[in-house]
């Protein structure tokens, strides 16, 4: 593999709230290579975007604050780097877009103007030379008539154009690396497959690293090279994508992919795994998937689980690879019996 | 109409495929909009005719009438209306008209000059306050609830009772209790906008704490600014008419409307004409205000057009 442009070791961001602090994202490690495509995966609460927050230092503070960990950003650490140094990183070297494409631009003005100052911020360049580059980088996102556009306020866009004005926002710095968090949640069906093709032929293209995150296994299998699974502020699976879909080995990304519809099976009802995510508590002891997991036995209520790691580097946070037997060989013999 | 001109309507409405083109839609900018919206209400027009045609007198208040603000005519004491004078004179014989036209300046002036100072100083504390939170949230949000607990005019008597009664005194009195009032409406604004997605976006693209402020977030707090300094306008020509009815604000022989409706309460059922145009004027402008206000309220938000 290529070089690593951003390692996450050990990271630790809580929130300190009235009732407690919250470990949000508690002890996440992972890397993501040069053009790679990185997925990280989980239901709402599971910490995905706060860790993508972190890296940006853009968490709330109060009451959000990085506790521990190492952010690597080409192997230079930017985890208490200042907030100006911080800001000549942001949209210059990693870049971010967001799940709401509507509300992600300013209303007041126009498209140009936001790519332009984005653009001046980090470059001195002329407005005119910027303004001639926000023309290139919407047309190379796949807008229309960009050049009148550039001139147009985003209420005049639809949803999928915006989103693909904050790609032309995102890359207009060639950043290393690219954060989207849910880009295409907010998007129907048709639109989210444009914007997936546009974000991989720029990955293509540019050599820029992607940091994918989503919920939807659909959207991963179709973009990532590799995928990390969250639950409840930890990463409890990472492998490939084809290992994780077609042999999870984290009893939750078993679940997460039995709930996904089948094209190829009758199906009268959609599987779901049982409960809710448990909110991250300090210092809780056991697995915290435990409680919903179908193949649970004492020892995960009495010991926390590490990561351990398996074949072809890959990981998961589950007892069962103790008892030196896969998921599918403990279920056939201890459940279904 | 004839059937000629309306069949060139229905064509401009119904535009067929080869004159219709959709690349000339022109961007349109969401204050030009607003704009557009608010010369369509006919009241909030006539609002600003009213404070237009008072402007107008104010400035040509020389041209208009031959007669200075001081000009005391004992012979001619509490005149009714006449050709000569046609809103009267006053008890020392001063032509009405001519201290009511002139008296458009001061009140102008007050109104904008107080405004001005309260929407300044308010929205930078505001925004302060709004944005930066914490602590300094904490000082700011208490300082307006302190000036926000004396009724105002009685704070601006007391403001005016310590710097002494005059008309500039009178004017900061009023810029300061109008202070929390903008200062209230831009920090919930802020707080608000602060968690908008654009300004994440921004703060993303690595744009600077001061620059988000006076480039995303001022502008898009600027809608209610706009709207409640226009209805504060019609209050703070209210406050300093009320303080100088009190005899705190400005003095002779200024021709402040406030001042004169104090001076003609004696001569009520004498002479009424020296209390109704000054009355009137006051109602008159307050009015064209608060009509331009609520317009602008529609006009700046959309949402609230139906």
């Amino acid at each position: 593999m290529d070089e690593v442009v951003l390692e996450l070791k050990d990271l630790h961001t809580h929130f300190f709230t009235d009732s407690g602090e919250i470990p949000a994202v508690d002890g996440v490690s992972l890397k993501l290579h040069k053009g790679e495509v990185v997925g990280i995966v989980g239901e709402s609460g599971s910490g995905k975007s706060v860790t993508s927050l972190s890296i940006m230092h853009l968490i709330p503070k109060p009451p959000g604050k990085l506790v521990s960990g190492e952010i690597l950003f080409k192997s230079e650490d930017i985890s208490s780097a200042s907030e100006k140094k911080m800001r000549k990183v942001r949209g210059n070297e990693i870049a971010m877009i967001f799940q709401e494409p509507m509300t992600s631009l300013d209303p007041l003005f126009t498209i140009g103007n936001q790519i332009i100052e984005g653009i001046r911020l980090h470059e001195k360049v002329s407005k005119k030379e910027a303004k001639a580059r926000a023309i290139k980088m919407l047309e190379l996102v796949g807008i229309p008539r960009a050049d009148e556009v550039v001139d147009e306020f985003p209420h005049q866009l639809s949803g999928g154009m915006r989103q693909r004005v904050m790609i032309a926002m995102a890359m207009a710095l060639n950043p290393e690396v690219l954060i989207a968090d849910e880009p295409t949640t907010a998007l129907d069906v048709t639109i989210q497959a444009q914007i997936l093709d546009l974000m991989r032929s720029l990955n293509k293209e540019k050599e820029t690293s992607i940091l994918l995150i989503t919920h939807d296994l659909g959207v991963v299998s179709e973009m990532c090279d590799r995928v990390v699974v969250m639950y409840s502020g930890q990463v409890v699976e990472e492998g490939t994508v084809r290992e994780i879909i077609k042999d999870p080995q984290h009893p939750y990304t078993k679940g997460l992919i039995r709930s996904l519809p089948n094209l190829h099976k009758k199906e009268q009802s959609l599987y779901s795994i049982p409960g809710t995510v448990m909110r991250p508590k300090k210092d809780f002891v056991g697995c915290r998937f435990a409680s919903r997991c179908e193949f649970a036995f004492d020892r995960c209520f009495q010991e926390s689980p590490e990561l351990y790691s398996l074949d072809n580097d890959r990981q998961s946070r589950c007892f069962l690879h103790d008892e030196g037997k896969g998921v599918e060989e403990f279920a056939d013999t201890n459940i279904r019996s | 109409m004839t059937t000629e001109k309306k069949e060139q309507e229905k064509v401009d409405i119904h535009p067929n495929k080869e004159g219709y083109e959709p690349d000339e839609i022109t961007a349109i900018s969401p204050w030009k909009d607003a704009f557009r919206r608010l010369r369509k209400n006919r009241l909030s027009m006539t609002g600003f005719f009213i404070i237009v045609f008072f402007i107008i007198v104010g400035i040509f208040a020389p041209l208009l009438t031959s007669h200075g603000i001081d000009d005391q005519e004992l012979v001619n004491r509490l005149q009714p209306p006449s050709s000569e004078h046609w809103f009267g004179t006053d008890d020392l014989g001063r032509d009405i008209l001519t201290r009511i036209a002139y008296g458009a300046r001061i009140s102008l002036l007050v109104g904008f000059i107080a405004v001005t100072g309260a929407l300044i100083f308010g929205t930078l504390l505001g925004i302060i306050a709004g944005y930066f939170g914490k602590w300094v949230d904490m000082v700011i949000s208490r300082i307006f609830d302190i000036l926000l607990a004396f009724p105002s005019i009685l704070l601006a008597i007391a403001i005016v009772a310590i710097l002494g009664p005059s008309l500039q005194n009178a004017l900061v009195a009023i810029a300061i209790i109008n202070i929390p009032i903008f200062g209230r409406l831009v920090r919930s604004k802020v707080l608000s906008l602060r968690e908008e997605e654009f300004v994440m976006a921004a703060k993303a693209q690595g744009l600077k704490n001061g620059r988000i402020i006076f480039h995303h977030i001022l502008p898009n707090s600027l809608a209610p600014i706009i709207v409640q300094a226009t209805l504060g306008f019609g209050t703070a020509i209210l406050e300093a008419a009320a303080l100088g009815f009190l005899g705190l604000g400005a003095k002779q022989p200024t021709p402040e409307w406030g001042y004169m409706l104090s001076n003609a309460r004696d001569f009520i059922q004498l002479a009424p004409w020296t209390l109704v145009f000054p009355g009137i004027s006051i109602m008159l402008v307050v009015l064209g205000f608060n009509l331009i206000g609520d317009g602008l309220r529609d006009a700046l938000d959309p949402k609230m057009k139906n």
